[in-house]
């Protein structure tokens, strides 16, 4: 049952359409991710379920009510924003207590019920301190504490981890997957990185200048783009100008950076026509390397090509190769030999091997 | 960072200049304070000889004249009041618009902030001519006035001079005092904590009376005192728009000195003035000191 529903939701600014009919159906106990780059609309579809920004057109219902037009308190829904907004003036225990005041809640009740927050979030201790106080990751737990004090519907997470520094981010990725999981809390989570997107969510929604690009879980996403956008924004892609010569079955022989002959596995072939443009798109971590062809024997498709140059990453070496017609191609070698890494030296020839069903063919419509 | 011996060496001209023009002439203002009027105005002579005997004139007198003083205390107490008149009606004037600068855009804060300083431009004496013609007997304000009380069935009245037109005046001349400090307050605000305070289930009204006034507290604060302190020694819009029943303190220091000549009963009420302003600044001080606002607001 969706909890969260979007129709036809746009919103315009000025001259400038930044949420353009946007309809999303969001599941109970999901972990929701509106993912895009700045600009891109994520933000202010956010802020129009939050109530802190009204639509132009469109309708949002929670948990079937009409909520469109309802002012911010009257929607039993937190946000948590990015600078997390805790009041400055107000103790630890006074922020979380907050919505509970509001709500006109039972002293004891609210004393209660913060203390169990308070334990949640292992800030107990800290609970007379004031924001200015304690640590940026803590004051991320208290506004958390305090978006969920009341047991909301919805939580909205307006980039909340952009804040912290690399590492308190990672480790506060598992925290949040972890409290989703135990509070049951549907979550919508803005933001416009891309790992965080992958590793958090249930599902995501690709957005570009206002509108939904692919809407998916993030492995299918990742591996299935369906436009040129959503291969270019997440992760390193390879995106090669490509031409349909011929679709027999499920195989689609494309013609590739205007020289190379490839024949690859698509199961929407049959939409395509000889002769259509677009692009080919293929992750630099699934093509294999070798210095000599010994691909035969196997069912993939080879290129062969020249090493323009590498970059040692640690964990694997990206290398850049040279199709001709100016076109190159990167391939990420997982360094994964026990010892130092041999690597294939410049302008050596070389051979790239990947599975025909590694990459999709997008139409230029798409980008 | 300047090094401590640079600190002491930059500070020491204004220093200087605070130790010769304010300093020596308190202790001067509070030494004539205990000292004897002269029979033909300023003070008598520290030490007299009479009859072969040396006598030092110091007294307690003009002490225990102001202390004992009904005149001077209704003078006091009218200050007070005047000045506490003037603080909430420039808090509440100020405030909203205060309020309104700064949350206006910023191609119109600059104009909006410059349209409150420009009164400054010109001399306080011409703003409060000024008033004195809009209240004056010929003005339409109080034709207006008065023929309005004509309907109702009352008797005329005039505007000017009267306690009346004291007010209005102190409440013109200090508002800016108000808004100034309150616009720096209001306009650092984060308005992040209203929408968050709003998404946590409280209305506009319980988001100001929760989060955006006691944030703007120390602004509150800082107005208040720039306009109750100045208001409470002002002698030029009393004498001025006023009449006999709106004189102020300031009045009566200025009438000791230059008219009547009894310095020392114009210091003594110069001291018991500078010591209530002293004693209120230090009860709201310790006061605002307790609020959690004006400690953590600007953090």
């Amino acid at each position: 049952m969706a909890i969260l529903e979007i129709k036809s939701v746009t919103k315009q600014f000025g001259d400038n359409l930044v949420v353009d009919n946007i309809s999303i159906d969001i599941q109970k106990g999901e972990f929701f991710t509106l993912l895009g780059p700045s600009g891109c609309g994520k933000t202010t579809l956010l802020r129009m379920i939050a109530g802190l920004v009204t639509p132009d057109s469109g309708q949002i219902l929670l948990d079937g009510v009409d909520i469109t037009n309802l002012p911010p308190e009257k929607r039993p829904l937190h946000t948590i924003f990015q600078s997390y907004a805790l009041f400055p003036h107000m103790t630890v225990a006074d922020n979380i207590a907050f919505p509970l005041k509001m709500a006109k809640w039972d002293k004891s009740k609210i004393d209660a019920q913060v203390n169990e927050l308070l334990e949640d979030v292992q800030l107990s201790q800290f609970k007379d301190r004031y924001p200015h106080e304690i640590s940026g990751g803590q004051k991320q737990r208290v506004a958390i504490a305090r978006s969920l004090v009341d047991r909301p519907k919805l939580l909205l997470l307006d980039e909340p981890l952009s804040a912290l520094d690399a590492r308190l981010r990672e480790h506060m990725h598992m925290e949040l997957v972890k409290l989703q999981e135990e509070t049951g809390v549907t979550f919508v989570y803005v933001t416009h990185d891309q790992h965080e997107a992958l590793a958090l969510s249930s599902r995501i929604a690709v957005l570009n200048h206002g509108t939904i690009e692919q809407l998916d879980k993030p492995d299918i996403i990742y591996s299935k783009p369906k436009t040129h956008f959503v291969a270019d924004f997440l992760g390193k892609c390879n995106l090669l100008k490509a031409e349909v010569l011929a679709t027999t079955g499920d195989t689609v022989k494309l013609r590739v950076a205007d020289s190379i002959e490839l024949s690859i596995k698509d199961p929407a072939s049959s939409s395509y026509h000889v002769g259509q443009i677009g692009w080919y798109s293929l992750r630099p971590e699934k093509l294999k390397l070798s210095s000599e062809n010994n691909f035969d024997a196997t069912n993939l498709s080879v290129i062969k090509s020249k090493v323009n140059g590498y970059y040692y990453y640690g964990n694997g070496t990206l290398y850049e190769l040279d199709l001709g017609n100016n076109t190159k191609l990167q391939v990420m070698a997982p360094n994964h030999t026990s010892d130092g890494v041999k690597f294939f030296v410049d302008n050596s020839e070389i051979y790239v091997a990947f599975d025909p069903e590694a990459g999709n063919f997008l139409d230029t419509s798409s980008c | 960072m300047l090094r401590l011996n640079e600190k002491r060496a930059l500070s020491f001209i204004p220093s200087l200049y605070l130790v010769c023009l304010f300093l020596i002439p308190t202790l001067i203002m509070i030494f004539i304070a205990f000292r004897e009027p002269g029979d033909y105005g300023g003070v008598a002579p520290l030490i007299t000889h009479i009859n072969n005997s040396t006598q030092l004139n110091l007294t307690l007198d003009s002490f225990k004249f102001a202390s004992t003083s009904s005149f001077i205390w209704q003078l006091f107490l009218r200050s007070m009041a005047f000045s506490i008149i003037t603080t909430i009606f420039c808090l509440v004037l100020g405030y909203p618009l205060a309020m309104m600068i700064a949350k206006s855009g910023k191609k119109y804060r600059d104009i909006l902030l410059l349209m409150v300083i420009i009164p400054f431009w010109s001399s306080f004496l011409v703003r409060v001519y000024a008033w004195m013609i809009i209240l004056g007997p010929d003005s339409g304000v109080n034709y207006l006035i008065n023929k309005i009380m004509g309907v109702l069935g009352f008797s005329s009245v005039n505007l000017l001079y009267s306690s009346f037109a004291v007010v209005i005046c102190l409440i013109y001349i200090n508002l800016p005092f108000m808004v100034l400090p309150l616009y720096a307050n209001l306009q650092k605000h984060d308005d992040t904590l209203i929408e968050a305070s709003r998404d946590l289930g409280a209305t506009r009204l319980q988001s100001f009376l929760k989060v955006t006034l006691p944030l703007s507290l120390p602004g509150v604060l800082a107005g208040s005192a720039l306009v109750f302190i100045p208001s409470i020694g002002m002698f030029v819009v009393p004498e001025l728009v006023g009449n006999n029943c709106s004189l102020m303190i300031g009045n009566l220091i200025k009438q000791q000195f230059l008219q009547t000549e009894n310095w020392p009963l114009g210091s003594v009420t110069s001291i018991i003035m500078t010591l209530a302003v002293l004693g209120i600044s230090l009860f709201v001080g310790v006061f605002a000191s307790r609020l959690k606002g004006l400690k953590y607001a600007n953090k």
